[in-house]
């Protein structure tokens, strides 16, 4: 080792061919421009976008007004409909968002399959069957009734989407997880689950059964700090813990005899990783309804955008905060007066731009 | 291996004749099996004819047809995008019925099931060919990844249309909520004659591109030193797994789950050969829908339980047992 290596947040050409290595005293990495390339030009689209969302409303105010409100300026009418009403459904689309596109990106790149998301794998839909549960029998009769009601929704989703995923995990254990086993296992779950839903459904009134639509396509609608705040510190918590994990996603994707050789406690290394990625679905469902496509969508698209071998955290973090923004904007303008739930959009926005990035790249991309 | 792909499916026909039987005789009005036969054979006109010939045998026709199209699609869906996560709706087909079939009703008013099958069948084509062009327009052409990603976004695509028209218009959502669980009840057999030489086509198509999908599952490269067309396997694959779905779609409702489960059941005790994987889907997926129908009939008297519905509350413990065990049949 040269000098020139040892020296602190210093990029060092040529060390490994075609990339740059970076090292941080202990800490060492690969020097990629694209990515953050990408990440500042997200986040710019992402504050933009949030900005003319919480312009838009029944008193409109401009981009530069609303961004100056945020960094402290602006008048106190200003600063009471940005900050105290408008800003908390942003952040929490945001936030959710993020969650969602971390979520994804952990478990494609532990079932090292494009399919693979917490949509999918039942976590979601856990909490869903809850939450539909006690919007149609919460208002009948009865000690489930009771209960139901004063649980409340988010509580009650937050506790299906883990319940679901510790049965998912005891199911599938067998002396150690195999990413395999555990999404079919989950695809399994995810089943039953959806058969409850759509039992529920028809058991219901038609009005509750409208309801429970509405919250089965994820919705933004009336969210306060008091929605802010849980997301906010699970992401707080758990995306620091996701991109320290990152790195042996790396080492995961070989079998499991390299990925031990490489010093890779397997079996552990996978659980926590797949603890983050169920604590940051489980969160965002709770907090928006299980908004459709973000969690599958955004790390195909970070993946594509940036180059990379798997999913990439950092850049399917902005980039589910992005697309949730922008369709809720889109969700509120595109229809008139009607509102569409935020998760109806994130679909009919995110499919075509993922559809355009395949068709442009047209060509294999590995997970 | 040869003894067991013949012992299984020697097990699967008999269990496919009983449970036929079973779905003829068993039901609100439970049928003794000399009535059924008597019913069968030399009809007299009494009460139990009339149920049996025009009410039980089209509905058991009906799911026999369903079930072998799902499960042979399912078996070919996950061979060509070799995906195990794959299923018959990754093409579209589901997605696509269901935003026809919503349009049907919004638009159009329709609200009989026959009025329903042709709009199914038409979404479920249209779709099935966009995610088929998307997926392939790159270099490599329509690669396993390139499919099941471009038919993950065009279904979520039209799902998401799909959401916007039923929460805008609360009576189409309450003729879908009933369209979209799938069912066998109701039909009648007009539906299943109408979709029946679809299914034939797509059922032979299927069978005769067995070898080249075998060779197929080695990879493009080696399929194609084998002497294989890869597109012309793929086209012919795709236009099989749209017939199948599509019709079976069309006909009782979108059915999840069945045509994602039956390949893996199936596949550990034929092995991946797709020249004994796919006959044995066909019959394990009649046999499963039949028995789920059957059970949904038992289960809620006097009511009925939706076949979609008991497909995945028996189905999908099965399946999870199944995955457990030591040796998993990988694709």
């Amino acid at each position: 080792m040269t000098a020139t290596v040892e020296e602190p947040g210093r990029r060092v050409p040529g060390l490994v061919p075609g990339r740059d290595p970076l090292r941080v005293g202990r800490f060492s990495g690969v020097w990629r421009p694209r990515t953050i390339v990408v990440m500042v030009a997200t986040a710019a689209v992402l504050v933009v976008g949030a900005a003319l969302n919480i312009g838009r409303g029944e008193f409109p105010i401009g981009v530069g007004d609303v961004l100056a409100t945020l960094f402290g300026g602006g008048g106190p009418a200003e600063q009471f409909i940005v900050l105290d009403l408008r800003l908390p459904r942003t952040l929490t689309g945001a936030l959710v968002g993020g969650a969602l596109g971390v979520s994804g990106a952990i478990l494609q790149a532990l079932a090292r399959n494009p399919l693979a998301a917490p949509d999918i794998i039942g976590i979601t839909m856990g909490a869903s069957a809850a939450a539909v549960g006690v919007i149609v029998l919460g208002s009948g009769a009865g000690a489930f009734a009771v209960i139901a009601s004063s649980v409340g929704l988010p509580v009650a989703a937050l506790l299906g989407g883990l319940v679901t995923a510790t049965l998912i995990y005891l199911l599938a254990w067998r002396k150690g997880v195999q990413g395999f086993r555990l999404v079919l296992v989950g695809i399994g779950m995810n089943a039953i689950l959806y058969a409850l839903v759509n039992w529920l459904l028809i058991a219901a009134q038609v009005y509750e059964a409208a309801r429970a639509q509405v919250w089965l396509n994820g919705s933004l609608n009336a969210r306060g700090w008091e929605h802010v705040v849980p997301v906010g510190i699970a992401l707080a918590i758990l995306v620091p813990v996701a991109l320290v994990l990152a790195h042996l996603l790396g080492a995961l994707q070989y079998n499991d005899d390299t990925a031990r050789s490489l010093g890779v406690r397997v079996d552990g290394a996978r659980t926590a990783l797949l603890a983050v990625a169920v604590g940051l679905a489980a969160i965002a469902t709770a907090s928006a309804g299980p908004i459709a496509f973000v969690a599958l969508v955004s790390p195909q698209i970070a993946q594509r955008i940036v180059g990379s071998p798997r999913p990439p955290i950092g850049a399917s973090l902005l980039i589910g905060a992005t697309l949730v923004v922008l369709s809720d904007l889109l969700a509120r303008t595109a229809f008139g007066s009607a509102e569409l739930p935020v998760g109806v959009v994130t679909a009919v926005l995110g499919a075509p731009y993922l559809l355009y990035l395949l068709v442009r790249h047209g060509r294999e991309a590995r997970v | 291996m040869r003894s067991r792909r013949v012992t299984g499916l020697l097990l699967l026909a008999v269990l496919l004749v009983v449970v036929c039987l079973a779905s003829i005789a068993i039901g609100a009005k439970a049928i003794p099996l000399d009535h059924v036969w008597s019913a069968l054979f030399s009809p007299t006109g009494t009460e139990d004819d009339v149920v049996v010939r025009s009410l039980r045998i089209p509905r058991t026709v009906l799911g026999l047809l369903a079930g072998a199209a799902l499960g042979l699609a399912g078996a070919l869906m996950q061979g060509h995008t070799r995906n195990p996560l794959a299923d018959p709706g990754l093409l579209g087909v589901n997605a696509g019925a269901a935003f026809l079939v919503v349009i049907g009703i919004h638009v159009f008013g329709i609200s009989s099931l026959t009025g329903y099958v042709w709009f199914a069948f038409a979404g479920a084509l249209a779709a099935s060919v966009a995610v088929f062009l998307l997926g392939s327009t790159g270099r490599a052409g329509a690669t396993p990844v390139t499919l099941a990603v471009a038919g993950a976004a065009v279904s979520a695509l039209l799902f998401g249309l799909t959401s916007a028209v039923i929460l805008t218009d609360v009576r189409t959502l309450d003729a879908y909520r009933f369209w979209n669980v799938g069912s066998l009840a109701g039909r009648e057999p007009a539906i299943a004659a109408q979709v029946a030489p679809f299914l034939l086509v797509g059922v032979l198509i299927a069978l005769a591109t067995a070898p080249a999908l075998n060779a197929l599952s080695l990879g493009d490269d080696v399929a194609k030193s084998l002497g294989h067309s890869v597109t012309r396997t793929r086209v012919l694959g795709v236009i099989a797994i749209t017939l199948l779905a599509g019709s079976a779609t069309a006909a009782c409702g979108p059915i999840a789950f069945l045509g994602l489960i039956v390949p893996h059941v199936v596949r550990s005790f034929t092995g991946p050969d797709h020249r004994w994987l796919l006959p044995a889907s066909a019959l394990s997926g009649a046999v499963l829908l039949l028995t789920a129908d059957v059970v949904g009939r038992v289960v809620a008297r006097p009511g009925e339980l939706q076949v979609g519905i008991v497909l995945a509350l028996i189905g999908a413990p099965f399946f999870i047992a199944l995955v457990r065990r030591k040796r998993l049949a990988q694709l």
